[in-house]
């Protein structure tokens, strides 16, 4: 794998993403979980494909910006094309956007449980 | 593209994943591309966020890699837009592109939940960017070295002002021992904030910061702090 970004002139980032900017993007959060729901199919962009196979089991947004290289709004915007064709859904965190909410204790006990079982 | 950090790790360089044993490390499907990725689980549905902030070369990569079950993974988020929150200072990079780096480990902890961890840089100029990345996350560990406890100044004023519960570790580096009242004082840190110690290259004091960190998110959520 390289390090991230290193050949990622704007030109062609801007190529990868048709020139679009974060219109849809914002649904996904940095650990939304992505799944495939369909093969990719030849002649598809190859960071399509790259996604798809990724995603056949749940990759977390921030995993599949790591694997691609790619800056994570880039990342967000080839798959707002993915999730508009049916091609992937999105498990989106259950956690509040909201800073000034704290999460539910319940879900914090969980990770208490999970933490102790490491 | 303007590189708005210095905190950056080198992959080549990153300890081999710890992959835990059981249904997580399950091989990816035959049919996909070599790969020495770690899936998660199918059922995977609910990821959470912590963040790991710090100082350069405080150990964050190396926290998040001691309980990580997976190698850490470095990406970036760039900033191409005018018209962002940008404070005056950077008002010129706000019409290019300014781009920040930050890695990332993961624990699945049941069959549905993931933790990821995220380690981000404590500088001023990394915060621009924090709400677009970490908007929904627990909460934070500001790692410090008692040699620079200068360098988390920052991240504490911004956490508090952002209203982001966190705890303060202190990665052992085997200089002056000060006791945590004088670690408190230098920092201005509240009294109901937890300081903990712990070496972030062990897996058992990494796994202890962070059911510190839960404990006292647990603490606020039903009102026992005072
Ligand atoms: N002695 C000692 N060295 C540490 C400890 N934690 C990290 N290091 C070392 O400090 C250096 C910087 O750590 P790193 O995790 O890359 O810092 P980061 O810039 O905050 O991500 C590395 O060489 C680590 O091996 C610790 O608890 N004790
Ligand atoms: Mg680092």
């Amino acid at each position: 794998m390289r390090r991230p970004g290193r050949d990622d002139t704007p030109d062609r980032l801007y190529t990868l993403t048709g020139g679009r900017s974060r219109a849809d993007s914002d649904a996904f959060d940095l650990v939304t979980l992505v799944v495939s729901e369909f093969e990719p199919t030849p002649g598809m962009q190859s960071e399509h494909t790259a996604i798809l196979r990724m995603c056949r089991r749940p990759t977390a947004v921030v995993e599949i910006a790591a694997e691609l290289g790619l800056p994570v709004s880039i990342v967000k915007i080839l798959l707002s094309d993915l999730l508009a064709t049916g091609r992937i859904t999105a498990r989106h965190p259950q956690t509040s956007r909201q800073p000034a909410r704290l999460p539910d204790p319940t879900v914090l006990e969980q990770v208490l449980v999970g933490l102790r079982n490491l | 593209m303007a590189s708005a950090t210095s905190d950056t790790t080198d992959p080549t360089g990153a300890a081999p994943a710890t992959g835990l044993p059981g249904p997580a490390a399950a091989p990816a499907p035959a049919a996909g591309p070599p790969s020495d990725r770690t899936p998660l689980l199918s059922t995977a549905s609910n990821a959470l966020k912590v963040v790991v902030v710090g100082g350069f070369g405080v150990g964050k990569t190396t926290l998040v890699r001691s309980v990580s079950e997976i190698r850490p993974l470095n990406t970036e988020e760039t900033m191409t837009q005018a018209g962002q929150h940008v404070d005056d200072n950077s008002a010129v990079l706000a019409k290019s592109a300014t781009t920040v780096a930050f890695d990332f480990g993961r624990i699945s902890l049941n069959e549905e939940t993931v933790l990821y961890l995220f380690g981000a840089p404590g500088q001023e100029r990394f915060w621009f960017l924090w709400d677009r990345l970490f908007a929904g996350t627990l909460g934070a560990v500001v790692l410090v070295d008692t040699r620079r406890l200068a360098d988390s100044w920052y991240a504490i004023d911004r956490l508090e002002q952002h209203g982001t519960p966190f705890i303060v570790a202190r990665n052992d580096f085997g200089g002056p021992r000060y006791t945590h009242q004088e670690i408190r004082d230098a920092l201005d840190l509240l009294p109901h904030v937890p300081l903990v110690d712990c070496d972030a290259r062990s897996r058992e004091d990494g796994k202890a910061v962070l059911i510190a960190l839960v404990r006292h998110l647990h603490r606020l959520v039903t009102g026992q702090v005072h």
